[in-house]
């Protein structure tokens, strides 16, 4: 990696503590050539009200996603964004946002589809960096275009399709979103916008970890042994397990897949994006109920 | 073109407004927006069960309106500072449609949103959010109209 990584004590006992950076790191190397700070955000409007003076924006809707079809980018788009925003292969990027880093993660995730290697998370995101007074400047960088290469896309690894989803089930699955949706309650999340799904409930067999679980009161991450506790003992998951996460439209599960991935050390974890507005539109895909896993059934013949 | 003359000027010069910028200037525009959502007056601030919570938005935001008897229209609305852009929509209908008679609000494009030239801009998932806004408020003025 380019950049030196943070070997501050809080991050002992992760998987892959190079994946984080503290507040503090990040100001000491603000302007360090070779590294660009990136600000994703659930409001599109919240990082020209101030931002980390340099940083750069990526908008997960309107620059990550493919205006058309219901994809991201492809390698062609993505080397245009990210040259544009003075990002080249071997750039050491620290992503931060609002909400816990929920969009930060999400587009660390694209990153990663992308085979990105040096992409960390800035810990605690805005609101640490905010509750410890530091500077935001309203000035937006105008970063020198670099030349980043054209890399498809690659799907494989880290992402599930419905299909992928269906041939997997029996084998474990973090439902993230919050009990109302996987109880069948409701579709979308508590005062969010309905993205449209016919039906609601659960993947049969998911186990129901509200995302932000993961994350302590101040936005960080809760430290490795809670994580531990919850993920491998309340969620049941072991060592070697191939795990998808869902949510509704991929965005909270790949908050999830970083905390399982980077912070727990699971090797096989997949985020399924098209997640419950796919599943839950879907024809003759099984569903579930209430507050229980439930079972896996029969295909249907 | 029939509607676009239809539409109240109020809000057909914030139309105008957006659709004369290039995509990055329109998001400018929404943020000088949101910067003007005026505070609440204070009968509301101290009575927020007098406010109505816009669910389908995702920032939590309030809105209230106002019908004098001769008809006339106030919008109020609140949303917190992290969320600009809902503070944006916000502010846009609350300039755009204050001072309308009841029946001109009533008779605004459900899909006006769709007609300021922020969908790509802003996505259109978010838009929705704006939508909601709209919907709500004239929801309240029947419910008023019909009291």
């Amino acid at each position: 990696m380019a950049i030196e990584v943070d070997s501050s004590e809080e991050f002992i006992g992760y998987a892959h503590p190079e994946r984080l950076v503290s507040t503090g790191w990040l100001q000491e190397r603000l302007s360090t050539p070779g590294l660009v700070v990136v600000e994703s955000d659930e409001d599109v409007l919240l990082y020209e009200t101030g931002h980390i003076p340099g940083a750069v924006k990526i908008d997960w809707h309107t620059d990550l996603n493919d205006p058309v079809e219901r994809d991201y980018i492809d390698g062609a788009a993505f080397a245009k964004l990210l040259g544009s925003r003075g990002i080249a292969r071997d750039t050491t990027v620290v992503i931060y946002g609002d909400k816990n880093n929920w969009w930060a993660a999400y587009a660390l995730w694209v990153f990663t589809l992308f085979g990105h290697a040096d992409v960390r998370l800035l810990d605690g995101g805005r609101a640490k960096w905010e509750a410890e007074g530091r500077d935001y400047t309203t000035e937006r960088p105008r970063p020198t275009a670099v030349d980043y290469p054209v890399v498809e896309r690659d799907d494989s690894s880290i992402r599930a399709y419905k299909d992928d989803v269906l041939t997997h089930l029996g084998e474990p699955l973090i439902d993230v979103r919050s009990p109302e949706e996987f109880s069948g309650e409701r579709t979308t999340a508590p005062a969010y916008p309905d993205e449209g799904a016919l039906r609601a409930g659960h993947i049969p067999s998911a186990h129901n970890v509200p995302w932000a679980k993961a994350a302590a009161d101040d936005g960080t991450f809760r430290r490795a042994p809670e994580l531990d506790a919850l993920y491998r003992g309340e969620a049941g998951l072991s060592d070697g397990d191939r795990v998808i996460a869902y949510c509704r439209i991929g965005e909270r599960s790949a908050h999830t897949w970083f905390v399982l991935t980077h912070l727990l050390g699971f090797e096989n974890v997949r985020n399924y994006d098209g997640s419950w507005t796919e599943w839950g539109s879907a024809v003759r895909v099984p569903i579930v109920r209430g507050s229980e896993p439930g079972e896996v059934p029969q295909r249907k013949g | 073109m029939d509607r676009m003359t239809e539409l109240p000027q109020s809000l057909a010069r914030i139309r105008d407004d957006f659709l004369e910028l290039d995509q990055s200037d329109r998001l400018v525009l929404l943020l000088e927006f949101a910067n003007e959502l005026p505070e609440l007056p204070d009968q509301f601030a101290d009575h927020p069960d007098l406010l109505e919570r816009v669910e389908e938005c995702q920032a939590p935001v309030f809105i209230f309106v106002e019908v004098e008897d001769d008809g006339t229209v106030h919008l109020h609305a609140t949303a917190p500072k992290e969320a600009p852009t809902t503070r944006g929509f916000a502010s846009i209908l609350v300039q755009g449609l204050s001072g309308l008679s009841a029946d001109e609000v009533l008779d605004v494009p459900d899909d006006f949103p769709q007609t300021i030239g922020l969908t790509d801009a802003v996505s259109p998932l978010r838009m929705r959010g704006m939508n909601a806004l709209l919907s709500r408020s004239k929801r309240q003025i029947r419910a008023k109209i019909a009291a």
